[in-house]
Parts: structure tokens; C-alpha cells; sequence
């Protein structure tokens, strides 16, 4: 059974669509910027388990806000029992801050209780880490330009990056838009993007360029809908597989997981689509034809 | 490649075992700098004193000489200026020494008229940080090793760091109360005069508060111990630490003692006094105690920093992870599972679609997460929750390859009749596609590899290791397995779908 759907209809409309994605994101990131975590802002998180039915989180809210720890945050971290609090704090060597922590919390809190997770990140790190993680996403995505630039034509190039900023920007601002946090692990998932992105447009490209090489007498609006058409099975197949393992991170890996499989979830939508919707119209913009191909060769 | 002989080793060296990472384990990570500040200050004084002595020993006439902040400024007749400034550029000179292997001076000279400004170079500077660093790292370790933790991880991160992974540890206060301290031992005596002056101090009590006036001379220092302990005086029941001194302390110990009595010896550590005793005696032997009201746990403390020695520079904690074993073992269980139900989902998924197919896809990925598994534990490598979501991730991708190759043989299933033919064009139409597009997640892995910290790291490991272990088995495991499929079945339709 041959499949033959009208990609190449939509190309005008879904560009308009994605186009408005990346200014609503663009908005976001500006106005409202990233709820970057300890990581990249430095200070202190603690993992808290209260061993209790259903405890109250204003109590211990209040408790916290007793301490003079200036302004702090404190939220219920996937399990009913399971609380995550963090607040600034520049200085990290007072060896006995978190063990005076404890006891001031004991005293207060009649439930028993346990600190599962302590993070001081001071300020010199969190912004050494902030522009590592910066200076990698800038740089994975020059080296996905230079290595498509060497395999295919410059055109080629182009649609593929536009893509994975497409992907990469949508994904932010979708974390912007719903205050997600942005950690180290969103880092190394926003890189993972990246990589599956460029994947599923060289698999669409790899197969618009034989065809080019085939068929001198299909136009590239049409010659991108039939390179489409050929590997849809396997871009649903891969898509859905690769979704398949994320879904079962995001359910049962635990709460740490949460926030990079999601993002993860988010890019393999994104990048499937931005195979299909965004990189090939932009080859029928570049007017693309077996010409640019075949000089290639020579 | 991987060749299948790395892979029987595995049988026969029993040691290797993947080591889990801290936030799976539990465990402490600790980022230190080290504050070299005062070792640089340090280095400048000394500095000073070699110049005035060489340039005395060589008979040329200083004007002035003096430490402006971290400048040294040395003025000289004018006609000297030429001689010394051909003193300060000479590579064989012992005053500004030239370091070939940076191809540097230890200090940049400026000439301004008749004064030299002298600055320590920024090899000059790396040098004395280095020095510091390995001094510092030496005595961390013997610090970490007195408390006895499970296999504690030392390393150098740059000139100035010390990364430090404590497994097992879910309280690292003691450790981190232990390296907060310089352990920067002195012995000194009580100035005799009540002014201050330019050889004595005004240092505080810790106990009392009360603020004594100390030669600046020590008499002994925490260099000079050669043991420590706490013990308990049995006169008044005091927690005390006894020291015992090396061959040169206990001699300078002696003649201190035995002229100064009636005075007060300050023993001195960071800078406060921890007490005061007046001497009554001459102090030979070699071995003294102290006592300043410590709690049995402080004086041992105590007793383990001297023991250890003085670091070279405050250390500062820039950086703290702990995970507790609770949360540690709950993140094992939760990787498990997934990593089971994703790779049941996908399985499922793929003997749905591709049926016979599948289950070669399944058969492969199989063989490729054993693969996986000992290739990581080869390298010892470290798995982290985010490195078993990459186990998990490359479950999901890895199936891309085969689905790749399928399509490809299914187009070519009918357009030729041949079987054998169309496989193996399937095969060698796909190699390309799935190279390219291999290769871009590669290259992200990488990247992540080198700008990733800590568990990140594991991740980026397990994508590389995963994405080079499907290239393997698909291109040699399945390609085998459905080769002999086709080959039973040369003459019948294939239909794959």
C-alpha cells in the first residue's frame, strides 16, 4: 500500500502556526524568563520526607519562615509525603548550618521527618554551570550545522537548523510558559533534542536528495511531499518507540526524572514535526532542484 | 568495534562491577576552592627579602623597596637601571626565574623611569597555585582517610579546586567542619613590652575573650608535631590533646621553656589563641598537652588536624550534593522500572508491527543492552539515574535502525523479485541514512560529555556507548539473523509489515 498524504498543503499554514509558537515563545523567555533551579541560580534545596499521613505544607512553611532564611520556596515533590524547600544562600561553609537546620525543625515539628536530598550550589558555580550549559546548546548546534553542511548542500544546512531552533525555542518557552524548572538534566535533555531532531530531518533529507537524484521532472514542493511519504512509517515508528521509553520515564522514574523526560517528551513531538513541517518547506523556498544535488557530486 | 572477545573477558575478570553513582548510592560530592590569597600575599613578602639579599650579595645600591598591595616596587640609581634590567630579563637568572616549558618569566617586569614594578606573571601565579593545590590535596585526603569513609574520591578540578566524592556518606558535616579548618599551628610566647610594635600582635582568647599581645616569633609549629591525640587528665578531668614533638621542636621547646618562665605561651591555631598557660617549668621531652576546655569529640578533632597537618590556604565549600540512601534506592527501583516497562512497551510495539521482524528488532535489542551493559562496566563507568534514562532512551532509538533497514527492504521487496537481492540492497541503502543520522546524536553526547557535570556526565556516556552498541548489532546481529531467514525462505513471498 502506497501512502500518499498532502504534506505539501499544509506547508503555508502550519509555517504560520509554528511561526506564532516561536514569537509566543520568544514573549515568554523575554518577559517571563526561565525558573532556573539551584543549579543555575545557586542556593540550597532540600528534599524533606515527613513520615505522616497527608502533612500539612503550611506548617511547615511556617516553620521554615521562622529561621530568617529570607525568602523561601517550598513545594510538595510527587508524593504527598515528600517536600522540596529552597532558598538563597551565598555563604556554604558553616559546616553545622544544616544540622542546626534539623534541630531548630525537630523541636517545631512533632511528626518524624528526614532530609533526603541537601544541594548548596554557591554563586560562583551556579554561574559557571549557567554558561557551560549555555556555551553546550550553542555549540551542539554549530556542530549540527558544519556536519550537514559537509554531508549535504548549504540549503540543507539551513532548513535543518531552523528546525532544531524551532524545536529548541518551543521547548523553552513551554517551560517558561508553566514556570517548569530549568536544571542541569533539562540541559542535557534540550542536547538530547538536538541530536533526535537532526536525526529525523536527515532521514527525510537523505531521502530528498535521492530523489532529486532520480527524478528530474518532479518539483521539489511535490518531490519533498513523496520523500515524506516514503519514510512516514519509520518517522511514526521511531517517533512512537522513542516515546514508548519516555512515557515510562516520566510515569515511573521518579520525580527527579519529571522535568528532563518531559522535555524530552516535548522535543521528539516537536522534532517530528519540525522534520516534516519546517525543513522541507524551506528546501521548497531555496528552490531546490536535482541541479543543487548534482553539483555536489562534481 | 567492539569484538567479541572484550566480551568473553568479561567472565574472567570478576572484579569489574558498575559503579553507581552518588545520587544512586547515596553519597556526599563536595567542590572546594582553595582561597590563595594569603599564600600569594605570602610568596610576595619572601619575595621581597630574596631581592634586598641578592641584590646586597651583588653590591647594587636599592633606593627603595617596598609591597604596594601585590606590586613590588623597587626604585634604583638611574645608572644602574640598564644592569637590572638585564638581570630581571635573563633566562638563566636565579632572582626572576624563567620557566621554559611556559616560555614565562615569575614575574613581569615594568620599567618606569628608576623604579622597577615588579607583578607576579600569570605563570608565576599558576606555579605557586599548583604548589598549593597538590600541598592541599595531600592533606585533605589524610584528613578524609582519619575519619575512616567507604573508598572517598580525591580529585584535582583546575589549579584551584578539589573535587571531593564521599559514597555512602549522608552527613557531611563532620567532614566539612574538619576541612573548614587551616589546622595553622603556633606556639608563641607573650611580649614582654605592653605597646604594640612591628613584631608583636594582638590576638583574642577564644575561651575568655580576653586579648593578649604575642611576639610575632613562633617557637614551634604544627610542622614541628609528629603526633597528636586527645586524652583525658586525670588531675582535673579535663579532655586534653597530647603532642609529641620532632628532634628540632623539642630542643627549641626546651630552650623557650627554660628561658621564659613565668611568661605566658600562647598556643595559637587560625589565628585565635586556644589558651594561655604560664610555664613553670622547662619543658623537655618533647611532649606537651593542650587544654582550652574541649568536649572529648573537639579535642579528638583537634587531635586529627594536627595529626594531618595545616592546609596551605583556607578552603571554601563551593559546592554540596548530598543524596541519602533512602532516596538513593528509591531512584534504583524507579530506574528499573521504567527501564523495564519502557523496554516491554517497545517490544510489544515492535512484535505488533513487524511480527517476525520484531522479534528480530526485539532479539537485537536485547543482545544490544547486554552489549551496553558491559561495555559500560569495562570502562568502569559510573551509572547514574540520568545514565539509566539513557539506557531507556537508547531502548526507544535504538529500534531506529532496523525500522530504517525494514522500510528500506520492504521498497525493495517489490521492486525485485529476488529476495537475496533485495535484503542485501536494503541493507546497503539504509548503511548511509542511518550513519548520518547516528552520527548527529554522537556529536550532541559528546558535547554533553564534555560541558555535562556530575550524573549529567552519565548520561551523555550511556547515549554514546548505547548509539555505538546498535550501530553493532544491527548491522551484524540482525543482518545475521535475517539473512538466515531469507536464505530458509528464498523462494517464498516475504511480506514484512
Amino acid at each position: 500500500m502506497k501512502k500518499d498524504y498532502k504534506f505539501n498543503q499544509y506547508y503555508k499554514s502550519l509555517n504560520v502556526f509554528s511561526i506564532a509558537l516561536i514569537l509566543l515563545s520568544l514573549i515568554f523567555l523575554i518577559f517571563k524568563g526561565l525558573n532556573y533551579g539551584v543549579d543555575f541560580k545557586g542556593g540550597t534545596l532540600i528534599e524533606i520526607r515527613v513520615e505522616t499521613e497527608k502533612p500539612d505544607i503550611e506548617v511547615l512553611r511556617s516553620n521554615f519562615n521562622k529561621m530568617n532564611l529570607g525568602k523561601i520556596s517550598i513545594k510538595n515533590f510527587g508524593s504527598d509525603n515528600d517536600f522540596v524547600v529552597k532558598f538563597k544562600r551565598d555563604e556554604l561553609n558553616d559546616p553545622e548550618f544544616i544540622e542546626n537546620l534539623q534541630r531548630n525543625l525537630s523541636q517545631e515539628l512533632t511528626q518524624d521527618f528526614s532530609f533526603r536530598r541537601v544541594e548548596n550550589v554557591g554563586p560562583k558555580v551556579s554561574s559557571e554551570l549557567l554558561k557551560a550549559g549555555v556555551t553546550a546548546i550553542c555549540l551542539s548546534l554549530m556542530a549540527m550545522l558544519i556536519y550537514i553542511w559537509i554531508r549535504f548542500e548549504w540549503q540543507f544546512s539551513v532548513g535543518a537548523i531552523a528546525a532544531l531552533f524551532h524545536d529548541v525555542i518551543i521547548t523553552l518557552g513551554i517551560f517558561s510558559a508553566l514556570s517548569l524548572e530549568i536544571n542541569l538534566s533539562i540541559v542535557a535533555a534540550v542536547l538530547t533534542i538536538v541530536g533526535y531532531s537532526m536525526n529525523d530531518t536527515v532521514v527525510i533529507y537523505d531521502r530528498v536528495r535521492e530523489n532529486l537524484k532520480k527524478y528530474s521532472d518532479i518539483k521539489i514542493f511535490d518531490l519533498t511531499n513523496l520523500s515524506i511519504n516514503e519514510t512516514l512509517s519509520r518517522t511514526i515508528i521511531t517517533s512512537s518507540t522513542t516515546l514508548l521509553a519516555l512515557i515510562s520515564i516520566f510515569l515511573f522514574g521518579g520525580e527527579i526524572l519529571k522535568g528532563f523526560s518531559l522535555a524530552m517528551i516535548l522535543g521528539v513531538i516537536l522534532g517530528t514535526y519540525s522534520s516534516i513541517f519546517i525543513a522541507n518547506p524551506l528546501l521548497v523556498f531555496f528552490k531546490v532542484s536535482q541541479k543543487t544535488v548534482l553539483k555536489e557530486d562534481n | 568495534m567492539v569484538s567479541s572477545s572484550n566480551f568473553l573477558d568479561l567472565d574472567l575478570d570478576k572484579q569489574k562491577k558498575i559503579k553507581l553513582g552518588l545520587d544512586l548510592q547515596g553519597g556526599s560530592y563536595l567542590l572546594l576552592e582553595l582561597d590563595n590569597e594569603p599564600v600569594i600575599k605570602q610568596k610576595l613578602q619572601s619575595k621581597l627579602l630574596e631581592i634586598k639579599d641578592y641584590f646586597k650579595k651583588n653590591k647594587i645600591k636599592i633606593l627603595s623597596l617596598k609591597l604596594d598591595d601585590k606590586l613590588i616596587k623597587l626604585k634604583v640609581s638611574k645608572d644602574d637601571v640598564e644592569k637590572i634590567s638585564e638581570i630581571f630579563s635573563d633566562k638563566e637568572s636565579t632572582i626572576n626565574p624563567y620557566y621554559f616549558q611556559y616560555k614565562a618569566h615569575q614575574l613581569d617586569v615594568k620599567i618606569n623611569g628608576d623604579v622597577f614594578n615588579l607583578e607576579l606573571s600569570k605563570y608565576g601565579i599558576i606555579l605557586i597555585k599548583n604548589a598549593s593545590l597538590d600541598q592541599a590535596i595531600e592533606i585533605v585526603r589524610k584528613r578524609v582517610d582519619e575519619v575512616g569513609t567507604n573508598e572517598p574520591n580525591i580529585l584535582k578540578r583546575g589549579n584551584d579546586r578539589i573535587l571531593l566524592e564521599l559514597p555512602g556518606l549522608d552527613n557531611p558535616d563532620r567532614i566539612k567542619s574538619l576541612l573548614g579548618k587551616t589546622a595553622d599551628l603556633a606556639f608563641r610566647l607573650e611580649s614582654k613590652s605592653s605597646n604594640e610594635s612591628f613584631g608583636t600582635e594582638k590576638l583574642k582568647l577564644i575561651e575568655t575573650g580576653e586579648e593578649l599581645l604575642l611576639s610575632k616569633r613562633v617557637i614551634i609549629s604544627g610542622d614541628n608535631l609528629i603526633d597528636a591525640s586527645p586524652r583525658m587528665d586525670s588531675l582535673n578531668n579535663q579532655t586534653v590533646v597530647s603532642f609529641t614533638l620532632d628532634r628540632v621542636g623539642s630542643k627549641r621547646f626546651a630552650q623557650a621553656t627554660k628561658r621564659n618562665i613565668g611568661t605566658r605561651l600562647a598556643i595559637v591555631l587560625d589565628g585565635q589563641i586556644i589558651s594561655a598557660p604560664v610555664i613553670r617549668d622547662v619543658i623537655a621531652g618533647g611532649s606537651g598537652q593542650i587544654s582550652g576546655g574541649f568536649t572529648f569529640q573537639s579535642a579528638t578533632d583537634l587531635a586529627l588536624l594536627l595529626r594531618s597537618g595545616a592546609l596551605p590556604a583556607p578552603l571554601n565549600i563551593i559546592e554540596e550534593r548530598t543524596v541519602g540512601p533512602d532516596l538513593g534506592q528509591d531512584s534504583i527501583n524507579a530506574g528499573i522500572l521504567s527501564l523495564i516497562i519502557g523496554f516491554l512497551l517497545v517490544i510489544g510495539f515492535m512484535t505488533l508491527k513487524y511480527r517476525i521482524f520484531g522479534i528480530i528488532a526485539n532479539f537485537t535489542l536485547i543482545i544490544n543492552l547486554i552489549l551496553l551493559i558491559s561495555i559500560l562496566t569495562l570502562l568502569e563507568a559510573t551509572l547514574t539515574l540520568p545514565g539509566i534514562a539513557g539506557i531507556i532512551l537508547t531502548v526507544g532509538m535504538a529500534v531506529d535502525a532496523n525500522v530504517l533497514i525494514f522500510e528500506r527492504i520492504k521498497e525493495e521487496t517489490s521492486k525485485e523479485k529476488n529476495n537475496l537481492i533485495a535484503f542485501d540492497n536494503g541493507y546497503s541503502k539504509s548503511k548511509i541514512t542511518i550513519l548520518d543520522a547516528n552520527i548527529t546524536t554522537i556529536i550532541a553526547a559528546i558535547i554533553l560529555f564534555i560541558f555535562g557535570s556530575g550524573p549529567v556526565k552519565g548520561f551523555s556516556i550511556t547515549l554514546c556507548v548505547g548509539i555505538l552498541t546498535t550501530l553493532f548489532s544491527v548491522f551484524y546481529i540482525a543482518r545475521l539473523l535475517t539473512s538466515i531467514y531469507v536464505k530458509i525462505n528464498k523462494n517464498k513471498e516475504i511480506i514484512i509489515k
